[in-house]
């Protein structure tokens, strides 16, 4: 494997992680404990530990545009890389609206210089989406959102969206779309672009990403919407732990009745976890406390493309009443449409059979 | 000749802001607000299901989460006339004050300490004296000279390296900075424990939400169940047989993480936050004397009592001038008191552009008229902004920690009482200080301190009510739209973090018909009405003196000290009347 990332004395990430007091010992654990998140072969630890060690901490820009900073928070929360890890030790963060120190046009000169210094070197991460209808609804330094992207991805190695504004367009871009939001994938075409879902992504996903692409210079495997298999790869139905309960039957009828208490499952509140790829289930939020399965909600669906129009949130799901994948058409056009759209299609099939009723577990075991 | 300042985009607040300012020669003459960046999220609440409207409002800001979700919820329990269970509401005021602990602490470490600590100064600092002055100043346990040196070392190592990141291109060396190279060691170091420290804080949320950004609700009551079963008595096949225990996050374990995150707060505000805020404040006393901009300060409440959900541990109230003595009342629904005002926002009304509208006769229509991008300067005398300007009975009003500190201490509440009075006899400062820049910073460091406090007695009657035998979480009497009348409408209003916040939703045959937010930082950001009466930001920044227009500390000073919020200021919720 190739790195693109350039081997530089004296600047490099080992030597970093070294005049800030990380032994070797910590360093290679905290490989280790990388590559088993991203599901790498116990030999790629070292490889990953020998590249990170010989790279020189990668640019990364951060751009904003129609967004909540629900990612940036959310990026605040990683456990593993930390937030700190990440900006002092791993990366170069230069540009970030939220962090940065200067403002203005001294920020925008840090963004200019970091693009000139890493040319075709960089990451560009982006969060909202980009609103097509007028330049006009969204500027930064009065430059609209599509002219700072082209200018910023032009000298980029890739690009990363990051959550579902970015991904699939999100909330701006949910019906009737007033601003004419797009996705980024949708403007940018001649850089590999991953998309990192999730209304905001879980922490720990945002970072190990990043830090995938440093240390092979390479992006992680991604499945036919661009999400990254390791983390998008299996619906949280499947990995959820009220899963048992489903099969045996047995469902909570209301937010407190008994069967919300012992932990039965949520799909007759609405839950749309059988048709969601995220890890919520297995990596969970916050350090592993929950996520929302395991604090009563059913979960909404938030990072697949289009869910805001999916149907309402506590509608048990019904096919093919709304279907939650009606984004998916275009997004996923002329690419492998992957496991999601598989699913999708086995439980039309099931609904066609059942008219408009609420899907059976009949429905969704066949 | 007057000269225009630009700074855009603003830096470490959420979203994106832009002031521009006509000087006279390094004094700001008259500032001007803008909000650059709309998503029009307003069209896209209307015909759904009013159960829904929460998860789509909480989207309008990342930062405030959960805030526009309670307040929507408690909109459509206003207008369906929906009671919530006591344990629901315990939960929420949990959840809303560790949302106020959690806040605040990353807005004072992570985006506004760095207006006045000079982080290449502490490369300077002794170590040993840096852990004098810690220990001179709190009990907090990691301040040995060992400590500070090994923070240091890390700073040198990451400065030395050449790659600034977020601290590229800062003001470092500006002749504003005043902190002693010690002092900045020690912020420095706290910018980094705070960071660690929030992590673990923002549990609370996940535990009882599920997750943290954008944690789960529901109307009428809270989403979470309570897994314990304290009147089993061990024996036999109990709730543990079939689930139990570990069927949701709020079981035996999760309660004691809970409790945990609690006391984690408050040891953090008292041996951190609130020793810092002095410390720092000490050195800038000049900043207690400007800033302050209206003088008019507004709260809507919040935490409502247990045994009466109408009145509010933070009262209501408008006061005017600088006036304590006299308290305005407010009304939500009063046709003639909140209106906002379009003359100078890209938004037109049906009835002209110079009409105010109460948030029930709402309306909003996209329509730029700024300059084309790219462009350099914004036309001031025309609309320049996505932020509308709200006013209530026409005055422009600031909202805020400042507004509600202000408040409690109008009103003789005594904690508020002694903490204002100790932090003004140490800083050995008149009350009229608060109306400032760093009165504002102060302000939300003590109304931190008075919240974190008040959690524990929430906590304590939370676990009472489990052990009687009180779980009920949810009240599903009208959950089912079948059961609501055909057309009905209720405001939810809360005091978020950066001000008081209200959610107005009109519900017709089940679905959503007019949903409409007017939001803290609104009130605050907003632009000039037509009156030309200047905003919140506009009116504290007037008279500031900017040593250097390239590097204009000074004007972040003061633009931070408000929190700001733009994706929650653009008015981004709201639909046409029918």
């Amino acid at each position: 494997m190739k790195s693109v990332l350039p081997d530089c004395p004296g600047q490099t990430v080992g030597e970093a992680l070294l005049r800030r007091g990380v032994s070797r010992r910590e360093f290679l654990q905290h490989c280790g404990l990388l590559a088993a998140l991203l599901a790498l072969p116990a030999a790629a630890a070292e490889q990953l530990a020998t590249a990170l060690a010989k790279a020189r901490r990668p640019s990364v820009i951060w751009l904003s545009f129609q967004e909540c900073t629900g990612c940036t928070e959310s990026l605040t929360r990683s456990a593993s890389p930390t937030l700190e890890r990440l900006i002092f030790d791993l990366i170069s963060l230069d540009y970030h609206h939220t962090l940065q120190a200067a403002s203005g046009a001294a920020a925008e000169a840090a963004r200019e210089a970091a693009m000139k210094e890493n040319a075709g070197k960089y990451l560009v991460v982006v969060d909202g989406s980009v609103p097509l209808g007028n330049p006009g609804y969204s500027t930064i330094a009065g430059v609209a959102n599509i002219d700072v992207l082209r200018e910023t991805v032009k000298d980029a190695a890739a690009v990363i969206a990051m959550g579902t504004c970015a991904a699939y367009g999100g909330l701006p871009a949910a019906q009737p779309n007033p601003t004419g939001a797009v996705a980024i994938s949708e403007l940018v075409k001649d850089k590999p672009v991953v998309n990192i879902p999730g209304c905001p992504p879980i922490a720990t996903v945002m970072t190990a990403v990043i830090a995938h692409y440093l240390a092979f210079g390479a992006l992680p495997e991604l499945d036919g919407l661009g999400r990254p298999k390791a983390f998008y790869g299996e619906t949280i139905h499947d990995r959820c732990y009220r899963r048992p309960f489903y099969d045996q039957g047995k469902f909570a009828e209301t937010f407190d009745d008994e069967g919300a208490r012992r932990g039965w499952c949520l799909f007759k509140l609405g839950c749309k976890g059988p048709v969601t790829y995220n890890a919520c289930a297995t990596m969970k939020w916050n350090g592993g406390v929950s996520f929302p399965i395991q604090s009563g909600h059913g979960c909404i669906g938030c990072s697949e493309p289009g869910f805001w129009d999916g149907g309402g949130f506590y509608e048990a799901l019904s096919m093919p009443a709304r279907p939650l994948q009606a984004g998916v058409a275009a997004a996923a056009a002329g690419v492998a449409a992957g496991v999601a759209v598989t699913f999708f299609n086995r439980r039309k099939k099931a609904a066609a059979k059942a008219g408009h009723e609420t899907t059976t577990l009949e429905d969704l075991e066949q | 000749m007057s000269e225009r300042l630009v700074i855009d985009p603003i830096t470490r607040i959420e979203g994106h802001l832009r002031i521009e300012a006509r000087m006279a020669g390094d004094t700001i003459e008259e500032a001007y607000s803008s909000g650059t960046m709309v998503r029009g999220l307003e069209l896209i609440l209307r015909d759904r299901d009013p159960r829904d409207a929460w998860a789509l409002a909480q989207r309008i800001c990342g930062v405030c989460t959960l805030v526009h979700g309670i307040a929507s919820i408690r909109a459509v329990e206003d207008a369906l006339k929906y009671p919530i269970p006591p344990n629901a509401q315990l939960i929420r005021n949990l959840m809303i004050a560790a949302q106020y602990v959690h806040d605040h602490v990353m807005h004072f470490y992570h985006l506004h300490a760095l207006d006045w600590v000079d982080v290449v100064s502490a490369l300077k600092a002794d170590p040993k004296a840096t852990s004098e002055l810690a220990q001179s100043i709190s009990s907090y346990a990691k301040s040995s000279p060992g400590y500070f040196a090994d923070v240091q070392k890390k700073l040198k190592g990451f400065v030395d390296g050449g790659q600034l990141g977020i601290f590229s291109n800062g003001y470092w060396g500006h002749p504003a900075y005043k902190l002693p190279p010690e002092a900045n060691l020690m912020a420095v170091a706290h910018y980094l424990e705070a960071l660690a420290w929030q992590r673990d804080a923002a549990q609370l949320h996940a535990i009882l939400g599920g997750k943290n950004p954008h944690p789960m609700l529901v109307v009428g009551g809270m989403p979470i169940a309570i897994s314990i079963w304290p009147e089993h008595q061990g024996q036999g096949n109990g709730p543990h047989h079939q689930g139990g225990q570990g069927g949701t996050a709020l079981d035996v374990t999760g309660l004691a993480r809970i409790q945990e995150v609690i006391k984690s707060m408050r040891d953090f505000v008292d041996q951190v936050y609130v020793p810092d805020t002095l410390a720092i404040a000490g050195f800038y006393k000049d900043w207690f004397k400007q800033g302050e901009g209206l003088g008019n300060f507004m709260t809507y409440g919040e935490f409502p009592a247990m045994n009466d959900p109408a009145s509010f541990m933070i009262p209501r109230g408008a006061i005017l001038n600088r006036d304590l003595s006299h308290i305005e009342e407010v009304d939500l629904n009063a046709d003639n008191e909140i209106q906002e005002f379009v003359s100078h926002s890209w938004y037109d009304y049906a009835g002209g552009k110079d009409r105010g509208l109460h948030p029930y006769q709402g309306e909003t229509r996209l329509n730029y008229t700024g300059p084309k991008p790219p462009y350099d300067q914004l036309e001031v005398d025309k609309p320049y902004s996505w932020l509308k300007s709200p006013r209530w009975k026409g005055k422009a009003m600031e909202v805020g920690p400042l507004a509600r500190v202000l408040m409690l201490y109008a009103k003789g509440h005594g904690q508020t009482k002694e903490l204002v009075d100790m932090a003004l006899t140490k800083l050995d400062l008149p009350v009229t200080a608060l109306f400032s820049t760093l009165g504002r910073t102060a302000a939300r460091t003590l109304e931190t301190k008075i919240i974190a406090d008040t959690m524990q007695g929430w906590f304590d009657q939370l676990v009472a009510n489990i052990k009687a035998g009180d779980v009920r979480t949810f009240n599903e009497a009208l959950w089912e739209p079948s059961t609501w009348p055909k057309h009905c409408q209720g405001v939810g209003f809360m005091e978020a973090p950066r001000g008081g916040l209200g959610h107005w939703i009109v519900i017709d045959n089940g679905k959503t018909a007019n949903y409409q937010a007017v939001v803290p930082s609104t009130w605050n950001a907003g632009p000039r009405d037509p009156q030309g009466q200047a905003g919140a930001y506009e009116a504290a920044l007037k008279g500031h003196v900017v040593h250097d227009g390239k590097q204009p500390l000074e004007v972040l000073r003061t633009i931070h000290s408000f929190d700001p919020c733009i994706a929650c200021a653009v008015h981004v919720v709201e639909l046409p009347a029918d």
